[in-house]
């Protein structure tokens, strides 16, 4: 099992007296309402997902990520994680001072604020993403944060909760659920859609020198003809009864906005797989890409720059049904001519799918497709 | 604080000997790593690198998540 990332897991949670207590303090503390982005994040610090932050980024941390891709300690790290809030409410808050952040109208998270700063959003875009073009998602997330970001550690208070719960494990349960497996080495797989063939080649590849796979689909707000969150779910739960030992692959969920930063952000779903206990990611093309931002292979390539990682890549190339091979292949192992290829397009399977049509079982198994054709619509309006 | 301020607060000075910077800047000729700088610390990452003991959860937290995990469906 690899050691968290940093070095230990973190653990931003109380006990049943200290929530209590945290509970009365909370109501007497200025309060901050926070979206359910902020609040995914809140709990992934707390939990240790995020290890070894225990907190919102202060500007040194965001320096030094944004400008080294590490944290001033020289841990690896390369994803700003950040707490905005408008010029107005920051005016009310005191460094050194405690308040509650709210989720849905209950107290989530009390921030022990260390610092409030202010930071060039276009060179916060530009370092994450690459890019100050409005089309990259990020970009526009950037944009619009409010002009003030507070950093320090955070404290649980409640759980935001979601409609699949049930589906999430903590790093220290996923830890302790390969250890009872008898898995010693595990293959993360970062997902946001439901499998199709090559997705289940891609898992099966790795499976052939790994004990097992740990299948995290990332649940939260999409882009808009996205697959919805249960379908993912319904979908990948269909595929592992069907088609894979039970013993071999575990799925939970994690609660987290994408930020398409590709390279970047490849590295980073690489570091939160570690602290489930992962010791192998899979990394295939384009990963955490948007539109034609980042070259097909840039989130493969980055990880060169990261010997200390503490998990081990495996890249993939495209993968492909051939018809004269008659199975799924790639680039390095068919000989045959590409008129014999259907490729893996995420864009056709949507296509087929919106359309009611079952995809050909060359690219979709068709328990799958059928699961996912019974939802009215299964994608994000 | 100014740009240049900034990045001297990041990096500071290593001495290593002048063949040995040399030898160096030859060896990443034609690669990946842009300069002297960026070789060495690659290197030195990958050999202060050492696998940590890993903290061991406590017997209590050890039953308090399988009896979570089992009433899950994730153990028998």
């Amino acid at each position: 099992m690899p050691t968290p990332h940093g070095g230990k897991l973190v653990s931003r949670t109380l006990t049943k007296q200290e929530r209590k207590r945290a509970l009365e303090t909370a109501s007497s503390l200025e309060k901050l309402n926070v979206p359910p982005a902020i609040a995914s994040d809140a709990e992934n610090i707390a939990k240790g997902v995020f290890s070894p932050l225990e907190g919102f980024m202060t500007r040194e941390q965001l320096e030094t990520v944004l400008h080294l891709m590490r944290l001033p300690d020289d841990t690896a790290w390369t994803m700003p994680i950040l707490l905005d809030v408008s010029k107005e409410k920051a005016e009310k808050l005191d460094e050194g001072d405690d308040f509650t952040l709210y989720h849905n109208n209950q107290p989530l998270a009390l921030l022990h604020l260390e610092e409030k700063y202010t930071f060039d959003k276009d060179e916060l875009a530009k370092r994450t993403f690459g890019t100050l073009d409005l089309a990259h998602p990020g970009v526009t997330m950037i944009r619009n944060l409010g002009p003030t970001f507070l950093g320090g550690k955070i404290t649980l208070i409640n759980e935001p909760k979601t409609p699949y719960d049930k589906y999430k494990l903590e790093p220290m349960e996923t830890r302790i659920l390969f250890e009872e497996k008898g898995w010693k080495t595990v293959v993360g797989f970062q997902t946001r859609n439901p499998p199709h063939l090559g997705h289940e080649y891609v898992q099966k590849t790795a499976l052939a020198f790994v004990d097992g796979v740990f299948v995290n689909p990332v649940i939260g707000k999409k882009k808009k003809g996205d697959f919805k969150d249960n379908v993912i779910l319904e979908a990948y739960n269909t595929l592992m009864k069907n088609y894979y030992l039970k013993e071999s692959i575990v799925m939970s969920i994690l609660p987290f906005e994408m930020r398409y930063a590709g390279p970047k952000e490849a590295i980073f779903h690489a570091i939160v797989r570690k602290n489930f206990g992962c010791t192998h990611f899979i990394v295939g093309r384009d990963h955490a890409g948007v539109g034609n931002f980042y070259g097909p292979y840039d989130a493969q390539r980055i990880f060169e720059n990261f010997p200390d990682l503490g998990i081990s890549p495996l890249f993939f190339k495209s993968f492909f049904h051939c018809n004269r091979c008659g199975s799924v292949t790639n680039d390095k192992a068919c000989p045959h001519d590409e008129k014999d290829h259907t490729n893996f397009s995420g864009t056709k399977i949507r296509k087929m799918l919106s359309q009611g049509q079952i995809p050909p079982k060359e690219l979709m198994r068709p328990e799958v497709a059928d699961v996912i054709t019974r939802h009215v619509n299964p994608f994000v309006e | 604080m100014t740009k240049e301020k900034k990045e001297e607060r990041k990096f500071t000075t290593v001495s290593i000997p002048t063949p040995l910077f040399k030898k160096v800047e030859q060896r990443i000729k034609d690669t990946g790593f842009t300069s002297v700088s960026s070789y060495v610390a690659y290197v030195l990452r990958e050999i202060i690198t050492e696998e940590e003991e890993e903290e061991p959860f406590s017997e209590e937290d050890k039953e308090r998540v399988k009896e979570r995990l089992r009433a899950l469906g994730y153990i028998d």
